[in-house]
C-alpha cells in the first residue's frame, strides 16, 4: 500500500474522492428531481379530465409509508454508527432493517399505484396521471436501487467482508439513502399535503 | 516501465491518456461525418429549387449535422483534451476514477453508434426533428417512425457519458492537484474544464427529464407535450433550453481554456489578468443558467419575461468581452510567434468576437423576431461554434499534438489548413447574415430564385468546399506526421505548465516524481526539478467491466425502440452485472 499512498490517500481538499464525487452526484440528482417536481407543479390543476388529486390521494395511507421511510433513515444512521465502531452484529441488523424499511415503502407504492389504476388514474388518463406517476415512479426507482445497495452491503457483512475499514462505503450508501428520503419529504409535502 | 500493447490493452484501458486518444479519434471521425452531412446540405442549397436530396433526407441531414456536431464531435473533442491534458496540468497520475472514465468513453461510443445506426437501416430512418427536437413535431402522431426514437434514446445514452465525465473531472481537479497547486495556480484550461464539468452535471439531468417525457409520450401514450390533453409544447422548449443554453457554454468554455494556454505560450507572456479570466469563466457558468428564454422570444412569453431575458443575455456578454480584452492585452508587447496553433487562437478571437456581437443583436427581442428561424441565426452560431469552439480546438490540436504523439504536425501544412479554414469559414457563414436578413428561412430544403439570394448561397457552398479541402489537408498532415513529423521533445513550444515538464508522449505513470508547485507558471518561474530516479510507481491494471456495464445501456434502449419490454431486463441485467463485477474486482488506484 505504501507506494500508492500519495495517490490513494492524499487529496488536495482533504475529503475522500468518492465522497466528493457522490456529493456532486447528489447535486446533479437535485436538478433531475427539480425538473420533475417543477413539471408537476406547472401542470397542477391543468388536467382536462379526472380523476383529480383530491378525489384519489389517500393521505393517511401514504403518511404511514412516509413514516416508515423516515424511520429507515434513522436505521441507516444507526447502521453507519455500528460499522464505524466495529459492531458488526448491529450493523447487520440495521442494514437489513433499512432494506426492509425501503421494501415496505415500495410495497405501499405498488399498492397505491395499482389501486389508482383500478380507480381510473393511469399515466394516460390526464396530466395529473402523467406527472404523478413519472415523479413518484422515478423516486420509487431510486428507492429500489437503494434497497439493492443495502442488501448488497448486508450480504457483504454476513460474509464477513464488511468491517470498520469500509465505513466510507457505508457512509456513501447512507448519503444516498438520506437524499432519497429528503426528496420524498418534498414530494409528500407538495403532491400530497398541498394538493389542489 | 513498459506499456502493454494490443487490442485487449485498449479495450480494458483505464489510462487517462489512452482514453483521451480514444475520445479524440472517435470524435474526430464524427466531426468528419458531421462535416460530410454539412457538405451535402450546402450542395443542395448551391442553387435554387435544387433536387440533389429530397426534403425528407434534408431534414435528416440538418438534424444529424447539428446533433452530431454538438454531442458527438465538439463536446467529446473537448473531452479528449480534458482526459489527456488535465491530469498532466495538475500534476496527477490519472483521474480520480479511472474506471468511471473508461465507462464514460464506452457509453459515448455506444450512444454514438446507436444513433447513427439509423442511417444504415432500410429507408434510413435517421432523426429528422432538428437538434432541438421541438414538440409537437417529435410526437408519435406527427412522426410515427423510429427516427425520433433513435434521437431521444441516443441522447439519453450520451447524457450518461457526460454526467459520468463531469463527476470525474470535478473530483479530479479539486482533489488530485499536486502539492502547492492552489486553485489560483491552476492552468486556465483546467479551470475551464472544472466549470464545464459543473455545467454538465447540472444541465444534463434537465434534458434527460425532457427526453424521458418525450419517450413516455411516444411509447406509453402520455400527454406531456400534447395540447389536446392540456399538455404544453412550450414545456419542452423551457426544459430543452434550460439545458441548451448551459450547453452552449459547455461547448465554448473549453475552447476559451485552450486559447488561454496557447496565447501566453506564443506571446511569451503570462496571461493578462489571470484572476479576472478565471472569474469571468465562473461567472459565465453561473449566468449561463439565466438566459435560456432568449431562444424563445418568438413564443410570446410576455413583455416582462422578454425584458428580463434580454437584459440577462446582454449582461452575459460582459464577462465574455472581458476575456477577449484580456487575451488582446496578453498579446500586447509579447514576443509573438505565429505558429499554426497561434494562428488558430488568433482566428478564434476574431471570429468568436463576430459571433458574440451578432449574439448580442439577438438579445433584443424586437430584433430577434426578425432574425429568428432565418440564416442570420445560422451565421451567428457557426461563428461561435465553428469560428469559436472549433478554431480553439484546432489550436489545441496543433499545440498538444506533440505532447500526445511525440511528433510535431507540419507547420507549412498547418498554415494551409488554417487559411483554408479561416477563408472557407468566412465565405460560408458571412453571407448567411445577409441571406437571413433578406428572409431566407432555416431548415427548409430549398429556396426560390425570386428571393434574390442565389449568388450568396453559391458563395456559401464554395466556402464549404474550401472547408472540406482544409480538412483533407489536416488529415494528410496527421497521417504524414506519424513517420515524418519532427520529434518534439518534452517542451517544443517553451510552455509554462506542468504537461511540458515530462517526456512526449508521457510515460504511463506521467510523473516519475509528483512535482511540487510554487507558482502559476512553474516551468518559467522555477528551474526544472532535478532528475530523480523513478521509484516503483503503481499503475492500475485494466478492467473489462466499465465496457460491459456501458453495453447495458444501448441494449436497454432497444426496448423502447422496438416497443419490446423484456429487452429492458436483459440490458438492465448486463448493466447490473457489469457494475457488481466492477465494484468487487480488485483494483487499486
Amino acid at each position: 500500500m505504501s507506494h500508492a499512498a500519495a495517490t490513494t490517500h492524499y487529496t488536495s481538499m482533504g475529503l475522500d474522492s468518492r465522497k466528493m464525487g457522490f456529493w456532486a452526484f447528489i447535486g446533479s440528482e437535485c436538478l433531475l428531481f427539480g425538473s420533475l417536481i417543477s413539471t408537476y407543479l406547472v401542470y397542477q390543476g391543468r388536467s382536462v379530465a379526472g380523476p383529480t388529486p383530491s378525489q384519489i390521494l389517500n393521505i393517511p395511507v401514504t403518511s404511514i409509508s412516509t413514516f416508515d421511510l423516515l424511520m429507515s433513515s434513522l436505521w441507516m444512521v444507526l447502521a453507519l454508527a455500528a460499522v464505524q465502531r466495529g459492531d458488526m452484529k448491529w450493523a447487520k441488523i440495521w442494514l437489513l432493517g433499512v432494506a426492509i424499511g425501503g421494501s415496505i415503502f415500495l410495497g405501499f407504492q405498488v399498492y397505491e399505484f395499482s389501486s389508482f389504476v383500478r380507480e381510473g388514474l393511469t399515466m394516460q388518463a390526464n396530466l395529473f396521471g402523467c406527472t404523478f406517476f413519472i415523479l413518484t415512479g422515478t423516486h420509487g426507482a431510486h428507492v429500489t436501487v437503494g434497497v439493492l445497495w443495502m442488501l448488497t452491503l448486508w450480504v457483504r457483512a454476513m460474509q464477513g467482508k464488511l468491517g470498520p475499514e469500509h465505513a466510507m462505503t457505508v457512509e456513501i450508501a447512507g448519503l444516498y439513502w438520506h437524499f432519497v428520503d429528503v426528496v420524498w419529504i418534498v414530494i409528500f409535502t407538495l403532491v400530497y399535503l398541498l394538493h389542489k | 516501465m513498459s506499456e502493454a500493447t494490443g487490442l485487449k490493452s485498449w479495450l480494458t484501458t483505464t489510462d487517462h491518456k489512452r482514453i483521451g486518444k480514444l475520445y479524440f479519434w472517435t470524435a474526430f471521425v464524427m466531426f468528419l461525418i458531421g462535416g460530410f452531412e454539412a457538405e451535402l446540405i450546402r450542395i443542395q442549397l448551391a442553387k435554387p429549387e435544387n433536387t440533389f436530396v429530397t426534403a425528407d433526407t434534408y431534414n435528416q441531414l440538418f438534424t444529424m449535422h447539428g446533433t452530431t456536431m454538438v454531442f458527438m464531435a465538439l463536446m467529446p473533442l473537448a473531452a479528449a483534451f480534458f482526459n489527456y491534458i488535465v491530469p498532466l496540468q495538475i500534476g496527477a497520475r490519472d483521474v480520480a476514477f479511472p474506471r468511471l472514465n473508461a465507462f464514460s468513453y464506452w457509453v459515448f461510443l455506444l450512444g454514438t453508434v446507436f444513433m447513427n445506426a439509423s442511417w444504415l437501416l432500410p429507408n434510413h430512418p435517421a432523426p429528422d426533428g432538428g437538434w432541438f427536437g421541438y414538440a409537437t413535431l417529435t410526437e408519435r402522431q406527427f412522426n410515427p417512425g423510429p427516427n425520433i426514437d433513435f434521437w431521444l434514446l441516443g441522447l439519453q445514452i450520451l447524457g450518461v457519458a457526460s454526467l459520468a465525465a463531469g463527476f470525474n473531472f470535478i473530483v479530479t481537479i479539486l482533489n488530485l492537484r499536486a502539492p502547492g497547486m492552489k486553485m489560483m495556480r491552476l492552468p486556465v484550461f483546467s479551470w475551464m474544464t472544472l466549470v464545464t464539468s459543473f455545467l454538465m452535471i447540472t444541465a444534463f439531468p434537465v434534458i434527460t427529464v425532457a427526453l424521458v417525457f418525450l419517450m413516455f409520450d411516444r411509447v406509453f401514450g402520455t400527454h406531456f407535450y400534447l395540447p389536446s390533453a392540456g399538455g404544453d409544447p412550450v414545456l419542452w422548449q423551457h426544459l430543452f433550453w434550460l439545458f441548451g443554453h448551459p450547453e452552449v457554454y459547455i461547448l465554448i468554455l473549453p475552447a476559451m481554456g485552450v486559447v488561454s494556454e496557447v496565447l501566453p505560450t506564443f506571446a511569451r507572456k503570462p496571461l493578462f489578468g489571470y484572476t479576472v479570466v478565471v472569474y469571468s469563466g465562473v461567472l459565465i457558468g453561473f449566468m449561463g443558467w439565466g438566459v435560456w428564454s432568449h431562444h424563445m422570444f418568438s413564443v410570446g412569453l410576455g413583455p416582462i419575461a422578454d425584458s428580463v431575458f434580454a437584459l440577462t443575455t446582454m449582461l452575459i456578454a460582459i464577462p465574455t468581452g472581458v476575456k477577449i480584452f484580456n487575451w488582446l492585452a496578453t498579446l500586447w508587447g509579447g514576443q509573438l510567434r505565429l505558429t499554426t496553433a497561434m494562428c488558430f487562437a488568433l482566428g478564434f478571437i476574431a471570429l468568436f468576437t463576430i459571433g458574440g456581437l451578432s449574439g448580442v443583436t439577438h438579445a433584443s427581442p424586437p430584433a430577434d423576431l426578425q432574425q429568428t428561424d432565418t440564416y442570420y441565426v445560422v451565421a451567428h452560431f457557426h461563428y461561435v461554434l465553428f469560428g469559436g469552439t472549433m478554431m480553439g480546438l484546432f489550436a489545441g490540436m496543433y499545440y498538444w499534438w506533440p505532447k500526445m504523439t511525440g511528433r510535431l504536425l507540419s507547420e507549412p501544412l498547418g498554415y494551409v489548413h488554417f487559411w483554408l479554414m479561416f477563408i472557407g469559414m468566412n465565405l460560408t457563414f458571412f453571407p448567411m447574415h445577409f441571406t437571413g436578413l433578406l428572409g431566407m428561412p432555416r431548415r427548409v430544403y430549398t429556396y426560390s430564385h425570386d428571393l434574390g439570394v442565389d449568388g450568396m448561397n453559391m458563395v456559401s457552398t464554395i466556402g464549404a468546399i474550401l472547408l472540406g479541402i482544409g480538412m483533407i489537408v489536416f488529415v494528410y498532415n496527421m497521417w504524414r506526421t506519424r513517420t515524418k513529423g519532427a520529434v518534439a521533445g518534452p517542451n517544443p513550444w517553451g510552455g509554462a505548465t506542468l504537461e511540458w515538464s515530462i517526456p512526449s508522449p508521457p510515460p504511463v505513470h506521467n510523473f516519475d516524481v509528483i512535482p511540487t508547485v510554487t507558482s502559476r507558471l512553474p516551468l518559467w518561474d522555477s528551474p526544472p526539478a532535478p532528475k530523480a530516479p523513478p521509484g516503483h510507481v503503481h499503475v492500475p491494471g485494466g478492467s473489462w467491466w466499465p465496457m460491459v456495464a456501458a453495453a447495458g445501456l444501448p441494449i436497454m434502449a432497444l426496448a423502447p425502440l422496438t416497443r419490446t419490454l423484456w429487452i429492458v431486463f436483459v440490458g438492465g441485467a448486463v448493466l447490473i452485472y457489469g457494475i457488481y463485477r466492477w465494484a468487487y474486482e480488485p483494483f487499486e488506484v
